[in-house]
């Protein structure tokens, strides 16, 4: 039976190669698509490189003030993430660094491109950065301001030569000289949070301490002891946001958000949540667009289908199909439609993602179709062919057999 | 075999209303072959769908093999046509998508009979009405002649005890048209199946056990 379905199906394509190359299409690039995006999703939510500690970790990545016609915003100040982060009590440990910020090395007369962020020696503790070479910067390190750099396996590479060692070997960036204390991998640059190429204390800094404006260049990372300790840590933090003084006389509100990573992730700095409604929407949106296309076009193109094989579909229930085999046959054919579409989809995926990290838009993200991106596809495949298989066939299976005999 | 009493038709339209038969009294005998004749539009289709359970009448009893067949499900109409019908049409009807042996094997495919056994039948079916030697071609690739006697192996392939051909030669030249009429001929006599057969063609009809015309959706004779 499957057999015979299956040659039917394959003949009504060949047949009508244009509509099949057309609806086909519709459903490889779509898929394609999604399998990209999902790609990109699983690299960004599965991929706990280098904070593995993530399903524990409250990030706080901001602060908002606003007044009448007036509003401030930014990451925080040194002097804020001293004065309030720092005294918090329920986190087990917290972290700190400053964003990513552009300088150049030269080396043998080549110019090298370097991103450092200061840090706080909690932060090694609380990531987990797979160290190729040497090990963190202490604490004690970070007090006496030793110039000290743990680097990224590229900048090694670029600045050293490749696979040399480079612990204890010195750096020179702008006008200082940094000692190597170790050397990690890479982190892609999906992680924005907290990719670099070159690590350093953050006690050198020119950011001042005691600073009173809470708006700075800086991120704190809070750990919590257990999952269940995450919502102490976040009242904790609202408690504070809740008492904090305004930072200037014009401000009457203050906005401070302790999120979870994926919230913080989607946040992107701005405190009011309604970017990350944004991005959720829009992606929601996005997601429905570019499935409800080629559904639609498919539903069309199998009513059209309909009109040509009604004698087919007469001949077989004068032959002893009832309606409901009818409806049967037309959503396997479907689904072997769209599964052959989900084949090409996945082609043009992996052609998309080659070019995608080929062109290395974003650095040390290298996107893959792995088992979650497969089976992500495979569903959305059987979906497709369900849905556009369902009502074409059920008008399929109730023609009037006279009617298309008279044909 | 097949017992029609009172048999009306009314084609209902927007506009118009076309009674296509009128007071039909027919009884067809076990192992009958029975043709329709009459003028183009007096309903000899209609009635050949209405004894097929291809359409339904409007008023009036149908009887086949002692069923009242008035009103069936869906499922049980699929059932009866499936084991008990098989039908010729003028137009052959072949699905052109599949080969002769596909085409032919169709009606089994809506019985538990398994794969082997379907092309063993089918094949079987092929060699009584001559065709064994095309059974990969496409319907496409066959002649008029061809095409009906695959459709005639279709019809035959599960052994129904009735047989209803609409105008089964009206698309052949004689020579095509005899050999046709010829298979049906033998199927009746070797095989006793009861056929039912609308033609236009006195000749035709002169082979036949019985022949009845209609006219404007009336018996005549
Ligand atoms: N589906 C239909 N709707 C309306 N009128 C129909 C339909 N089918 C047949 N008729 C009418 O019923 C009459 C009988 O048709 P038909 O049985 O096909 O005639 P025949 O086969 O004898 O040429 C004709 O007048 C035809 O126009
Ligand atoms: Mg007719």
């Amino acid at each position: 039976m499957l057999k015979n379905y299956f040659k039917i199906a394959i003949a009504v394509l060949k047949r009508r190669k244009f509509f099949t190359f057309i609806s086909l299409f519709g459903i490889s690039f779509t898929l394609a698509t999604l399998l990209v995006l999902t790609s990109f999703l699983d690299k960004v939510i599965n991929d706990e490189y280098p904070d593995a500690k993530r399903s524990r970790s409250i990030y706080v990545t901001g602060i908002e003030e606003r007044g009448k016609g007036t509003r401030s915003s930014s990451a925080l100040s040194l002097g804020y993430v001293n004065k309030y982060i720092l005294h918090m009590k329920t986190p087990a440990a917290i972290a700190f660094h400053s964003m990513q910020i552009g300088t150049n090395a030269y080396h043998n007369g080549k110019k090298i491109s370097v991103n450092y962020k200061f840090v706080n020696s909690v932060f090694w503790d609380i990531m987990e950065f797979d160290f190729l070479q040497g090990k963190p910067f202490s604490a004690q390190q970070v007090n006496s301001l030793d110039k000290v750099a743990v680097i990224s396996q590229d900048l090694s590479d670029a600045y050293f030569g490749i696979g040399e060692p480079a612990v204890g070997k010195y750096l020179e960036v702008g006008n200082d000289k940094y000692r190597i204390s170790g050397v990690v991998k890479n982190v892609p640059a999906t992680a924005y949070m907290l990719n670099g190429d070159m690590y350093i204390p953050y006690t050198l800094s020119q950011d001042n301490p005691n600073e009173q404006t809470y708006f700075g260049s800086w991120n704190a990372v809070l750990l919590a002891r257990s999952k269940s300790d995450m919502p102490l840590i976040q009242k904790e933090y609202e408690d504070i946001i809740a008492r904090l003084p305004h930072s200037d006389k014009r401000f009457t509100k203050t906005l401070s958000n302790a999120d979870e990573y994926l919230d913080a992730y989607m946040r992107a700095g701005n405190q009011d949540g309604k970017s990350k409604t944004w991005i959720y929407t829009a992606l929601g949106i996005f997601v429905f667009l570019i499935v409800l296309l080629p559904v639609v076009n498919l539903v069309n193109i199998n009513i059209t289908r309909i009109m040509e094989r009604s004698s087919e579909i007469a001949v077989r229930k004068a032959f002893g199909a009832t309606a409901n085999t009818l409806v049967y046959q037309f959503i396997v054919e479907n689904i072997i439609l769209t599964l052959l579409g989900g084949l090409f989809g996945l082609l043009l995926a992996q052609f998309f993602l080659w070019i995608l990290n080929g062109a290395a838009l974003l650095t040390n993200v290298h996107l893959t179709l792995n088992l979650t991106v497969l089976f992500t596809g495979l569903l959305i495949c059987l979906i497709f062919g369900f849905l556009s298989g369902v009502y074409p066939a059920w008008r399929m299976s109730r023609f009037p057999i006279i009617k298309a005999l008279k044909a | 075999m097949i017992k029609l009493q009172n048999i009306e038709k009314v084609y209902r339209t927007d506009t118009i209303e076309t009674l296509a038969l009128n007071g039909i009294n027919l009884h067809v005998a076990k192992g009958e072959f029975l043709s329709i004749m009459g003028p183009s539009g007096c309903g000899k289709s209609t009635l050949l769908n209405i004894m097929g359970l291809l359409d339904e009448p409007s008023n009036g009893q149908l009887h086949i093999d002692g069923h009242t067949v008035t009103k069936l499900s869906d499922k049980e109409l699929a059932g009866f046509r499936n084991k008990r019908l098989g039908f010729i049409f003028q137009s052959y009807h072949l699905i052109n998508d599949l080969n002769v042996l596909d085409n032919v094997e169709l009606p089994l495919l809506y019985r538990k009979v398994n794969a082997k056994e379907r092309r063993r039948l089918a094949t079987a079916a092929l060699e009584k009405v001559g065709l064994s030697n095309r059974l990969r071609h496409f319907p496409t690739q066959l002649s008029g002649g061809q095409k009906q006697r695959v459709a005639i192996a279709r019809a035959i392939v599960g052994e129904p005890e009735i047989i209803l051909a609409d105008e089964p030669t009206g698309n052949l030249d004689s020579a095509m048209g005899n050999e046709v009429m010829d298979i049906l001929i033998q199927l009746n006599q070797q095989d006793k199946t009861t056929i039912v057969m609308v033609t236009h063609d006195e000749q035709m009809a002169r082979k036949t056990h019985r022949l009845v015309r209609l006219f404007d959706g009336a018996q005549v004779q």
